[in-house]
């Protein structure tokens, strides 16, 4: 039978298929943070249940981190204790743990693919929903809640009905100043917040085959975004290349095995999937949100749509504008802005930085900005400076804070305050999302890096 | 026993005509840093109850003394976005034990099955019809019947049927958990472990 990529690495995980109810699917890697997992580890302990496979968990602290100072005690009482409660519980199950400090920390989704821990074909879980980034690598990858990361820590395994299968297929060539984020962000706004829901995603084309392993993780990582379980591509040489003689892939003979088994995930000439789209590369521009979710995006250069053009409520669409302070019709283009955020899980990375940096150069930041630039690692942070962006960005006048979530979901101190227009990388644009009434604008990192110099928003391209 | 069990929900409902409610919105990112599951009710679609300033916006549903209810009616696409088990909890303590949309988000969807909160799927005409018939009269009431997966305004009779699966809705009505029934596997479960190739 023609097998989908997802269908392949799906199937040789079910344990058990439980009749009209779920699969019992087994997890390769599981990763954990603080915020998502103290209620996990107390029902361990009320049900008396070790961890079954504490050598295949990992834990890292990232979204309650301050990115100042991280030296010192961390200021706000709740964060440190949920920080402890997480370094307690990696200790008491024998689970690595890689806390505030410790030269392997940084964001779930940066730091895996940073030490082999993901990989090809394997099923990989964390409570967050953006765990959907390692499907990048051809791995099964999808966020879940807190009773399922008990499950996971008990038994290794999630009880999910397997999702139905979706292609999206772009290919052509992507135009100057476009970037895996604006490709994301166009799939988005075509598909709408829900339209992947109920569907696992494999992206395919000469579009995603051209892209970096980074661009794919930006990819991948907005797959949720559109509702979709997750996202994946196919692995080819690049992802090969990426992995090989990282800390946690296979080595020498384990390698040649594990490269047999990564050799057969692609999908099969004429597999059936549920769902199709396809997209043509070269009418992608670089894109922006207008709104207060991430299908709220559109062409920089194109004025909000009206209420009448738009499906879905006009009541929730006028109340999202009028969250923004927008009106139908507006360009974006020339919109002042307060804020640029460059980080996150989705566009924290060093070659977003690199993007950052390329339109930054020899420019002072705007005035009116206020720009925090927060890498995803601190092998994202060691990278900044050794190839010489941190002086490009001190010369601009541009703050190089420490590795964490951050201003992406405002757990920290670092939030937009109310009302502010915030230019960010990073993935949702909800209202508070970034801090109590901010307003968020998602965007690559060369439209923030254009807003960022010049005070407004402005097409990159004109700065390229 | 890991939760309450089910089984049918005779009450008045909330209503929130709003599409794509995302779970930040549920339960903002600033309310999740207790290490206990206990509380989150207080802070349920909190800056749309609240100001910044502490005070209640009276113009949100839930301080309106006119609703009240055991089943939360939203728009379409509810519980978007993140995958905060919190929000579901939220939903729970503030003393919902029913969700009804035309359509959920997955990862929510999931989390309300696994603490006891039936969601609820109706079609985009039902969906339409209750919030009709509460505006109408808030003393409306539904009747959640899980045995029989339907959904009724009492008032008028008119109903829907719902769909969940069969394991799933054992497991609601006896108030079962997934672990209970991995738990009770995990002999194959080793043993598929041992042949995993990574």
């Amino acid at each position: 039978m023609k097998k989908t990529l997802f269908d392949k690495v799906w199937d040789s995980h079910v344990v058990r298929s439980i009749k009209e109810g779920p699969d019992v699917l087994f997890i390769d890697r599981h990763m954990i943070h603080e915020v998502t997992s103290p209620v996990a580890f107390l029902g361990l302990k009320n049900r008396k249940l070790p961890v079954l496979h504490p050598e295949k968990t990992f834990a890292t602290a990232d979204h309650n981190t301050p990115t100042l100072n991280q030296h010192l005690p961390v200021a706000d009482p709740l964060s440190r204790n949920q920080l402890k409660a997480l370094e307690e519980n990696a200790a008491a199950h024998g689970i690595s743990y890689w806390g505030l400090g410790h030269k392997k920390n940084g964001i779930v989704h940066v730091v895996g693919p940073e030490y082999g821990i993901t990989q090809p074909g394997a099923t990989i879980v964390c409570g967050d929903s953006h765990t959907s980034t390692h499907g990048a690598f051809g791995a099964i990858a999808f966020g879940i809640g807190t009773s399922e990361v008990e499950m996971v820590l008990a038994t290794q395994c999630i009880m999910q009905p397997k999702p139905k299968k979706m292609r999206i297929t772009i290919d052509g060539k992507l135009n100057h100043g476009v970037t895996p984020k604006d490709v994301a962000l166009f799939i988005i706004s075509q598909l709408t917040t829900s339209g992947a829901t109920g569907y696992f995603v494999e992206y395919a084309g000469e579009v995603f085959r051209e892209l970096s392993m980074e661009g794919r993780m930006t990819v991948c990582n907005l797959s949720i975004e559109m509702g979709a379980r997750g996202g994946m591509i196919e692995p080819d040489e690049k992802t090969f290349t990426y992995i090989k003689d990282r800390e946690f892939t296979p080595k020498d003979a384990a390698w040649d095995k594990a490269m047999e088994y990564w050799s057969t995930l692609h999908t099969d000439e004429g597999a059936a999937f549920d769902k199709e789209f396809t997209f043509d590369g070269s009418e992608i521009d670089p894109m922006i949100t207008f709104g207060t979710n991430p299908g709220m995006g559109m062409s920089i250069t194109k004025a909000i749509p009206k209420a009448k053009e738009i499906q879905g409520s006009a009541t929730t669409y006028s109340k999202s504008l009028d969250y923004m302070g927008y009106r139908e019709g507006d360009s974006m283009i020339g919109k002042p802005i307060d804020y640029v955020f460059i980080g996150s899980c989705t566009n924290g990375r060093i070659e977003d930085f690199r993007a950052f940096a390329q339109i930054v150069k020899g420019h002072k930041r705007a005035a009116n900005v206020t720009a925090w630039l927060v890498p995803g690692s601190h092998n994202v942070l060691k990278a900044i400076k050794e190839e010489g962006l941190l002086e490009i960005f001190e010369a601009a006048e541009f703050e190089l804070r420490e590795p964490g979530c951050s201003a992406c979901l405002a757990m920290n101190d670092d939030k937009i305050p109310a009302g502010k227009y915030a230019v960010s990388t990073s993935n949702r644009n909800f209202e508070g999302r970034q801090g109590p009434g901010a307003r968020t604008l998602l965007a690559s990192p060369l439209v923030a890096a254009a807003a960022a110099i010049t005070g407004k928003i402005t097409d990159p391209r004109t700065l390229i | 026993m890991a939760y309450d069990s089910f089984h049918t929900l005779e009450s008045t409902a909330v209503p929130l005509p709003i599409e794509n409610v995302d779970t930040d919105q549920i339960i903002p990112a600033r309310f999740l840093k207790a290490t206990e599951r206990k509380g989150f009710g207080d802070n349920l679609f909190r800056d749309w109850r609240f100001d910044q300033n502490n005070n209640p916006k009276e113009e949100f549903v839930l301080n309106n003394p006119t609703y009240s209810g055991k089943i939360l009616v939203g728009g379409h696409n509810f519980g978007s976005g993140s995958s905060r088990e919190h929000a579901a909890w939220a939903v729970y303590d503030y003393g919902f034990r029913c969700v009804v949309s035309s359509f959920f988000a997955d990862i929510f969807k999931n989390n309300c099955l696994n603490i006891g909160v039936l969601p609820v799927q109706v079609s985009e005409e039902f969906l339409k019809t209750i919030f009709e018939a509460v505006e109408e009269n808030p003393k409306t009431e539904l009747l959640i019947d899980l045995p029989n997966q339907k959904i009724q305004i009492n008032s008028t009779g008119a109903s829907e049927s719902f769909e969940i699966n069969a394991y799933k809705k054992e497991n609601m009505l006896n108030g079962y958990d997934d672990i209970d029934y991995l738990e009770s596997m995990k002999e194959d479960i080793k043993t598929f472990a041992v042949n995993r190739p990574l």
